[in-house]
């Protein structure tokens, strides 16, 4: 592909992202809903894909964002708009300084015992949630309602996730164009070396969860407001859900590229829907055979599987000296 | 001259296997140092207590006349004192300039530094080293897909780059076709004359090490056995024993 035709997709597809609200009004939700999923994958890769840290905690970050904005439009009496503002920048602060104390902890760990200790923060975190009455308890929370006297409720909340989703891609991807995604990359590569040529280890992991964290945290918030309910288990800290996804939706597109988890994102939520649609009483089934056959023949995803077949795209090449 | 590298009585053991006993040698400012010794005599253990990738038991390592033996191990490649590995170790899904750029001295400051993009004068230094060890039309390509010598190139260009005092290679030839090993063998001489980079080589093939060294020490069971010039450990009758095996 040359450079015009990569302009001419992402514009097209910035152009259909601006005008599908209005084009298809039904579908106002699950488009908002998509671009959630874009930022799970996004901010999954950070740490799964750049770094090569499998985390299966980070529902965690997108539970700690839903309650943390609840718990301020519910407490400060701010009007709604103040209230969400406030209570968005609250949960991905107190979502970043969450990853930063547990990262300390926890991204000592190397490989698998990294993942396996993170499967326990979501579902820690859900029964915290489930048995604390301070955020409802079992019985979840409801954000305060958008205000009934405005209409555009869905485009309202339309907008944000997309202004979300697309400035955690635009800051992800000037993050990692500087010597800090260099050091995820060779962390990943191979932690050993990076620490034998004297990187900063220990700080650039911190750094990326905190990251991931920040914007989960705000996606958090957001869904939260956008579903009107919070439930502790299957919202919150949905592990076997929205936790299982963020990671699929990553392996999909390609680990540890740039659009790699954005292309995930799209054909696993479209498809998803699909199946809920068309294959209705087996849409479990569906999505689990689903989630089979993108390990078994996608294991690189499909900017992975490009990048095998057409290393010349990706700026692979022997090049003479001129 | 003086000692830039100075081991005294340094002691290392494995559970009951010891690995290192009352070892102590110096290598001077400048200098090319060799390491030899027969398999499993602890030159490999001795290297990575040097750089800190585990604790000694007892005795006292000086780098630049600060002991070093309790530091870890980014703290004393920040300092200067570095090491390639005997499994050659790259980012195999990064492309060699890629690699070249994250060895630079400023990708190891604090993280807030690091959100920066690259300086002109680094990739002008990756690209004059890539040119030094002669992968320069390789260099877009992922340092995974290059052949096993071209990664120990790699490897060794990534280690200059990152500007050390006192490198440390752990068997730089080994795996490299013969013809390549005296292009290598210049490249190391280079690298110690002209860029000022004290060197200690740990190597079996002797006729390297003899040609490239300076000074030698040779280890067997864990301890030192001989040290002085290439030609006098060479005729040490003790060393000849410890690799051959006969009474000489």
């Amino acid at each position: 592909m040359t450079d015009a035709q990569k302009y001419a997709l992402v514009a097209t597809g910035l152009l259909f992202s601006f005008v599908a609200p209005f084009l298809l009004p039904q579908f106002a939700t699950q488009l908002t809903m998509l671009w959630l999923m874009v930022i799970f994958a996004l901010t999954w890769d950070t740490l799964g894909g750049q770094m090569g840290y499998n985390s299966f905690g980070n529902i965690l970050f997108f539970g700690i964002g839903a309650y943390g904005c609840a718990v301020i439009q519910r407490d400060l009496g701010l009007d709604y708009f103040a209230g969400l503002a406030v209570g968005l920048a609250f949960a991905a602060v107190l979502s970043a300084i969450v990853a930063i104390v547990l990262g300390a902890g926890m991204l000592g760990l190397r490989g698998h015992y990294f993942a396996i200790g993170t499967l326990g923060l979501g579902i820690a975190a859900g029964e915290i949630a489930g048995g604390w009455d301070y955020v409802g308890a079992g019985s979840g929370m409801v954000p305060p309602l958008y205000p009934v006297e405005l209409a555009g409720r869905e485009l309202f909340f339309y907008f944000l996730m997309f202004a979300l989703a697309l400035v955690t891609f635009l800051v992800l991807r000037a993050l990692y164009a500087t010597k800090f995604g260099l050091a995820l990359n060779a962390i990943r590569d191979d932690e050993d070396k990076a620490e034998a040529m004297g990187l900063r280890t220990t700080q650039v992991k911190s750094l990326a969860w905190a990251v991931s964290a920040f914007f989960l945290g705000i996606g958090g918030g957001l869904a939260g407001n956008l579903l009107g309910f919070i439930d502790p288990r299957d919202v919150a800290f949905a592990g076997a859900t929205f936790g299982v996804w963020m990671v699929l939706m990553a392996i999909l597109g390609g680990k540890g590229t740039l659009w790699g988890p954005v292309i995930g994102a799209v054909v696993f939520h479209i498809t998803q829907e699909l199946f809920w649609t068309y294959l209705l009483g087996w849409q479990r089934v569906a999505l689990g055979l689903l989630i089979v056959a993108i390990v078994v023949f996608f294991p690189n995803g499909i900017l992975g599987t490009l990048r095998e077949r057409f290393p010349e795209w990706f700026g692979e090449k022997v090049e003479e000296r001129v | 001259m003086s000692a830039l590298l100075k081991i005294e009585n340094v002691s290392k053991a494995y559970g009951g296997v010891v690995a290192n006993r009352q070892v102590s040698l110096e290598v001077q400012s400048g200098d090319i140092a060799g390491l030899i010794g027969p398999n499993g005599s602890g030159k490999t253990t001795l290297f990575s207590s040097i750089v800190g990738a585990h604790p000694i038991d007892s005795g006292s390592i000086q780098f630049g006349g600060q002991e070093i033996s309790k530091l870890d191990v980014p703290t004393i490649a920040r300092r200067g004192l570095l090491r390639t590995f005997q499994q050659t170790r790259i980012y195999a899904e990064m492309n060699c300039v890629e690699n070249m750029r994250i060895s630079a001295p400023d990708a190891r400051a604090p993280v807030l530094s690091l959100l920066s993009g690259f300086s002109r004068n680094v990739d002008v230094r990756a690209e004059e080293l890539l040119d030094f060890v002669g992968l320069a039309s390789k260099r877009f390509l992922r340092a995974g897909s290059l052949s096993f010598g071209q990664q120990k190139l790699l490897e060794f260009a990534m280690a200059l780059m990152s500007e050390p005092k006192l490198l440390l290679l752990d068997e730089p030839t080994a795996g490299v076709n013969p013809t390549l090993i005296n292009g290598l063998i210049d490249r190391l001489i280079k690298a110690n004359k002209e860029l000022g980079i004290t060197l200690f080589v740990i190597e079996h093939n002797m006729r390297v090490i003899m040609n490239l060294a300076e000074n030698i020490t040779c280890l067997a069971h864990g301890e030192v056995l001989a040290q002085g010039t290439p030609q006098e450990v060479r005729d040490d009758p003790r060393v000849v024993e410890a690799y051959l095996g006969a009474s000489a």
